[in-house]
């Protein structure tokens, strides 16, 4: 049975009957052996874009889908269901524009937008540095103006897409000054003085490149600086406040994909004369699955309707991200012991999805910064 | 160029399919609908003749209410436009009256060029409702075509039997296409959105100039007496190797005939 979902108009279930189709077909088969070989489904992302997910939240004046978060959400946690791979690379890819659909002036939107949210472009998002992951105030690559261009040097660390992605959104320093020294650029892939370094080796998702990102003195036209010098850090938190949400829903994909998995196998599984899903200690841990997957859910739900609604958002976004990744941790955990050893087997898809859910608690904001960012605005605004 | 394809609205063959108990028609309400994934191909090659000759795409389909869902699959891929011909009197139709129906609708969308179908429905299955159209129409017919292309007034296409024979026709022809002809499009969110605005036509028997006696059960040439579900799948012999293990494989092969 698929999930229950709230589709605001006939369109909205033929868009998640669309996801859906696309994900049964295109992803779900092509998941397992590509997280295993670590090729990246460049063509999958090209199809996503054809078919009009690359920016669903994005205005259809630039050629976006125009759908409330609460929707686009919903098409983030269908894909993850099938391949937390793709759907990490739409969140990022809508990440990496929302500078430019946000702080760009009506002319960079007329000129950039339009290519970037309705077709197959896809986007990298470079704030983290080697020595600046949570504390990313601290960031040194340096971007210093030359008339009409900045000149950008310095190192990018944790880059999903890089090397494979068509633009970057890169945060440099024009100033000295912490947060306050921060600009955002809209750098193309093309640019010279742009390289990248070999794919980490990661614990999963394995077939989305990660990569660091070197800029040794890139030329990016003034033209191509979102929002004002100085304004860089502002939109980059502002940013990951709508990139959470994304991997929120992410996270709870990957948790109904293990959970659907596990009840699966517990119905099946036959221990003691009869399927394991009837033992309580194995029925109990599924309810606890189930009861976790759907408070995810609701929780991000909650959040992007707020967003939709055109309020602040940002502790809900934070309270979304904290529990659905620790929800994704622990239900993939318990899914492998669900599984017995054949959950700790590679026949089996919860061995992966185990792994994949580790980085959601670190990505985007680790649930340290998470809890940081619920109890600054406990201590600023209250309960 | 004005291209109709024909689209029908057939059970899911994923999901449980059944009879009506009274009549042993097809219970087409009771299950989840799609359009007849052999169709794609005919609207997908619709599409891309319409796309490279700047021609129009109609979506014809005939059947119950629900039918409409696979014009607006074909709407949702790209089609410019629907014709859905719904009448009560068209249940339990066969082929022919199928054939009169659809040939009075394209005669009544008038100044089509060329016709593309399926192969086959994925329900009925009978691939004779080309053929019957082209004869009603005096259309010419190519029959299970791999690959095709309009130039002018000439259709060229290739057709995969045992031997492969590329024909021509003049147009106006009608076309049924196999599953090797192209690689049918998913819809885009944006074909989803456009397709809402697209017009869908609803036309009676009366609209065509039918009348009620020349269709629907009654008037079929053959009636379904009884239907029988295809037993449940069996576990298979197992043959533990004691040593003997290829004997008994030989003899088990030899108790089918297969040896």
């Amino acid at each position: 049975m698929p999930v229950a979902r709230i589709t605001p108009t006939p369109e909205v279930g033929d868009l998640f009957t669309l996801v859906r189709d696309i994900g049964d077909a295109e992803l779900r088969p092509r998941a397992d052996p590509a997280e295993a070989s670590g090729d990246y489904p460049r063509d999958v992302l090209r199809l996503i874009g054809r078919s009009g997910l690359l920016g669903l939240p994005y205005d259809d004046d630039v050629g976006g889908g125009a759908q409330p978060y609460e929707v686009y959400l919903q098409v983030l946690e269908e894909l993850a269901m099938r391949w937390a791979t793709v759907a990490l690379g739409v969140s990022v890819h809508t990440l990496a524009c929302w500078p430019l659909a946000a702080f760009g002036t009506a002319e960079q939107r007329k000129r950039w937008l339009p290519d970037m949210v309705s077709g197959e472009l896809s986007g990298a998002y470079c704030l983290s540095e080697p020595h600046a992951g949570s504390d990313a105030a601290a960031l040194s690559t340096r971007a210093v103006r030359d008339g009409e261009h900045y000149v950008l040097t310095g190192t990018k660390a944790w880059v999903t897409h890089g090397g494979q992605a068509d633009f970057y959104t890169v945060f440099a320093r024009t100033s000295d000054g912490g947060s306050r020294g921060i600009s955002c650029f809209l750098v193309p892939a093309d640019a010279g003085g742009l390289s990248f370094g070999t794919p980490e080796r990661k614990m999963g998702l394995n077939a989305s490149p990660t990569t660091l990102v070197y800029l040794d003195e890139v030329r990016v036209p003034t033209e191509r600086r979102l929002g004002d010098e100085g304004d860089g850090f502002g939109i980059a938190l502002q940013a990951l406040d709508s990139g959470r949400l994304g991997i929120a829903a992410i996270a709870t994909g990957l948790g109904q994909a293990a959970l659907e998995a596990s009840v699966s196998y517990a119905k099946e599984r036959e221990q003691f004369g009869q399927p394991i899903i009837t033992h309580q200690g194995v029925g109990f841990m599924l309810a606890d699955m189930a009861a976790a997957v759907e408070s995810a859910r609701a929780l991000y739900l909650t959040a992007a309707s707020r967003r939709d609604a055109g309020l602040a958002y940002r502790h809900q976004a934070s309270v979304a991200k904290l529990v659905a990744t620790d929800n994704a941790m622990r239900v993939t955990t318990d899914a492998v012991q669900v599984f017995g050893g054949a959950g700790y087997v590679r026949d089996y898809p919860v061995e992966r999805y185990f792994r994949e859910a580790k980085v959601m608690q670190i990505f985007e904001g680790t649930n340290q910064i998470q809890r940081l960012v619920i109890a600054r605005d406990l201590e600023r605004n209250g309960t | 160029m004005k291209i109709v394809v024909l689209v029908k609205h057939v059970p899911d063959a994923a999901a449980d399919r059944t009879f009506h108990e009274a009549d042993h028609t097809t219970d087409r309400v009771g299950v989840d609908g799609i359009l007849s994934e052999l169709d794609e191909y005919a609207v997908e090659e619709a599409l891309k003749l319409a796309g490279s000759e700047s021609g129009e795409v109609i979506a014809l389909t005939m059947g119950p209410e629900g039918s409409a869902d696979a014009i607006k699959r074909a709407l949702q891929m790209g089609a410019d436009s629907g014709v859905h011909v719904v009448d009560d009197a068209l249940h339990g139709s066969d082929a022919l009256a199928t054939s009169h129906v659809l040939a009075e609708a394209i005669g009544k969308i008038g100044e089509v060029d060329l016709v593309l179908t399926g192969m086959a429905s994925t329900d009925g299955g009978m691939s004779v409702v080309p053929a019957m159209l082209a004869e009603r129409l005096g259309f010419a017919h190519i029959g299970f075509v791999g690959e095709m292309s309009v130039d002018g007034g000439t259709v060229r296409a290739r057709r995969d039997s045992d031997v492969t024979e590329t024909v021509e026709a003049a147009t106006p022809a009608i076309v049924s296409v196999t599953d090797q002809i192209n690689e049918p499009r998913y819809p885009s969110f944006k074909g989803i959105m456009a397709a809402k605005k697209k017009p869908v036509e609803s036309w009676s028997l009366a609209d065509l100039g039918v009348a009620a006696e020349q269709v629907g059960l009654d008037a079929a040439w053959s009636q379904v007496q009884s239907v029988t579900k295809r037993p449940e799948r069996t576990q298979g012999e197992v043959v533990t190797d004691d040593g003997d293990g290829g004997i008994k494989l030989a003899e088990f092969l030899a108790s089918r005939k297969f040896i």
